[in-house]
């Protein structure tokens, strides 16, 4: 017995976590996929009735609204966030005196809740006292900002205040990709006279191609999964201009008790994620065995 | 190692270096300045008076210091019909966070260690069924778990809450020990074997005195999500048991009353404080947790 024990006690550790996971990722994965194939309402309810939970998302005009501003937000946030980040870490790489302390300042926001964030952009962008009466106080009398409150720009001040949270995560990346270019090569480079900008366009950068996939992956992640800061910021309005799909999963779930509606958009989310997700997860696994 | 003194001089004069090293700095600080502002902006208000936020200029100094806003928001704003400040918010989510993270770190400890050590048909799938639980979008789990934890009759109490998070932080504080221990030749935990130590004698003589970096990166990492979860709070908590980043949004979103700017901006400094307080003291670990999580080792 005492011997048994002693053999297997590496699967008897890991038996708890591989039943949690099995249930509760897996399993609950499977349940949600099952319920969103029911007429479930209030109740869940476990007779299967073909994809009309499906059929009324694509009828649904605030699920459109959601799916939307999913592309728009998403589209912009990894962009921007990319961009910002690649920029910020070039910037920093030059043998800049204060760096640890720049540093600090631009990766601070990853460290806030995305509600404490939503609340002080909600402040700033507040159209009666916000930045609006700042500027008109400055003598422009005529100044107007009113994205928050104004449906066709609401979800920009989403991407505004994400970009401002998430930039410094990807310039923290970059930065430590760029550190991990081989610097014979570009001083080789040098030597030969070309540019610091075609350094960094010819070599630096795409030797980073790795990190700019792992970038985006974790970018895309943020994005798909954006809910309190929705929350915190617009509250998905004005109307449901600002909803995106957790956001809408989260009204039919607890609000709505529309619990057929919470499952199937719950499923498209997890969708998204798959597609995104998965061949990275695979390639990445695979490398490791080889 | 892009350091322009590499570069010919012939490309570039002195004077040219010295414009362009200005206008870098230039672009720094202006950057700061944008991540710094909201930071600042929520600092002055919550330290002005209700009057003096009306006559409107964000990026003013108060001219007159008060700390009423922060007494109110700890002890007495609303949060919907309760008015008791976020003070017992806080306290929940310590209640909630602290036991939370030392079981998952606990318990992705042991999984690391048999993952990476101790190899056996099958560890290799568990390790990846489990990474990807770490990248599901949680709206998919959120139904089930709501009955599930009915259930086992702790739903809306903070142990369900700490339950939730034990499950879905697995993912992370596992693949942080994971990558750590197989670092560590397994000659290692052959040679103690032979010389007669069992399971658990290897990993708290062995592995347990070189975990300490790895320790800090988790239970930071993992403060840091509970502290700031707000989707399992608002799901899974009833009146009383709300974690802070709720009550934050309730006094936030709360209807009732004046709208008092400068409470919002000291209680969301206070829900803020925590973290960024570690993020502080220990800003090295707190960035190589993220980094671990996105460049999968």
């Amino acid at each position: 017995m005492a011997r048994w024990l002693q053999d297997n006690m590496p699967k008897i550790v890991l038996a708890p976590s591989f039943i949690a996971v099995m249930v509760f990722v897996y399993g609950f994965i499977g349940w949600t996929a099952w319920v969103s194939l029911t007429r479930s309402r209030l109740m869940p309810r476990y007779q299967i009735d073909s994809f009309i939970q499906y059929g009324r998302l694509a009828d649904s005009p605030r699920f459109e609204t959601a799916m939307e501003n999913l592309a728009i937000f998403g589209t912009l946030f990894i962009v921007i966030a990319m961009v910002l980040g690649l920029l910020l870490a070039i910037l920093l790489d030059q043998k800049i005196r204060t760096e640890g302390a720049i540093r600090t300042i631009y990766l601070y926001p990853m460290a806030l809740s995305m509600i404490v964030t939503g609340t002080a952009w909600k402040w700033i962008l507040n159209p009666e006292l916000g930045i609006e009466a700042t500027v008109k106080g400055w003598g422009f009398a005529n100044f107007e900002f009113k994205w928050l409150v104004d449906p066709d720009m609401a979800i920009y001040t989403v991407v505004l205040a994400a970009v401002w949270q998430s930039s410094g995560f990807v310039m923290a990346l970059f930065l430590a990709g760029l550190r991990s270019v081989d610097e014979e090569i570009i001083k080789a480079a040098q030597v030969d006279g070309i540019p610091t900008w075609r350094v960094y366009s010819a070599i630096i950068i795409p030797s980073m191609a790795p990190i700019f996939l792992s970038a985006f992956i974790v970018l895309a992640h943020l994005a798909i999964k954006a809910f309190d800061l929705v929350i915190a910021l617009t509250g998905g309005g004005p109307g449901y201009a600002t909803d995106l799909p957790a956001t809408y999963m989260y009204a039919m779930a607890f609000s709505r008790g529309d619990i057929g509606q919470a499952a199937s958009s719950a499923m498209v989310m997890m969708l998204v994620v798959f597609t995104i997700v998965v061949p990275y997860l695979y390639s990445e696994l695979r490398t490791k065995d080889d | 190692m892009t350091d322009m003194s590499y570069a010919p001089t012939r490309t570039q004069s002195p004077t040219t270096k010295l414009v362009l090293r200005f206008v870098l700095y230039i672009l720094l600080a202006l950057f700061a300045l944008f991540y710094l502002m909201p930071l600042f902006v929520m600092i002055t208000t919550s330290l002005k008076s209700l009057d003096e936020i009306r006559t409107g200029d964000l990026v003013s100094l108060p001219r007159e210091v008060t700390f009423d806003a922060w007494r109110t928001a700890w002890s007495s704003a609303c949060t919907g019909i309760q008015c008791e400040g976020v003070r017992p918010y806080f306290l929940n989510s310590l209640l909630i966070a602290i036991p939370a993270v030392l079981i998952s770190t606990i318990i992705g400890a042991l999984n690391g260690y048999v993952v990476a050590q101790w190899k056996f048909k099958g560890a290799n799938i568990f390790f990846a069924l489990l990474l990807f639980g770490c990248f599901i979008p949680f709206q998919v789990v959120l139904l089930p778990m709501a009955i599930v934890l009915g259930k086992l009759g702790i739903s809306g109490t903070i142990p369900g809450l700490i339950f939730v998070h034990v499950i879905y932080g697995l993912g992370f504080t596992t693949l942080f020990f994971r990558n750590y221990y197989v670092s560590i030749p397994s000659e290692l935990t052959k040679a103690a074997m032979i010389d007669g130590a069992g399971f658990f004698r290897i990993f708290w003589s062995i592995f347990m005195p070189l975990s300490l970096p790895i320790i800090v990166v988790s239970v930071i990492w993992q403060f840091t999500q509970i502290w700031n979860d707000f989707l399992f709070g608002v799901s899974f908590s009833q009146a009383g048991t709300q974690p802070v980043t709720v009550a934050l949004n309730n006094i936030v979103n709360s209807t009732t009353g004046v709208k008092e700017y400068n409470v919002d901006m000291a209680a969301a400094i206070i829900a803020a404080l925590p973290t960024l307080l570690v993020y502080v003291v220990a800003g090295k670990y707190f960035i190589r947790g993220l980094t671990a999580g996105s460049v999968k080792g």
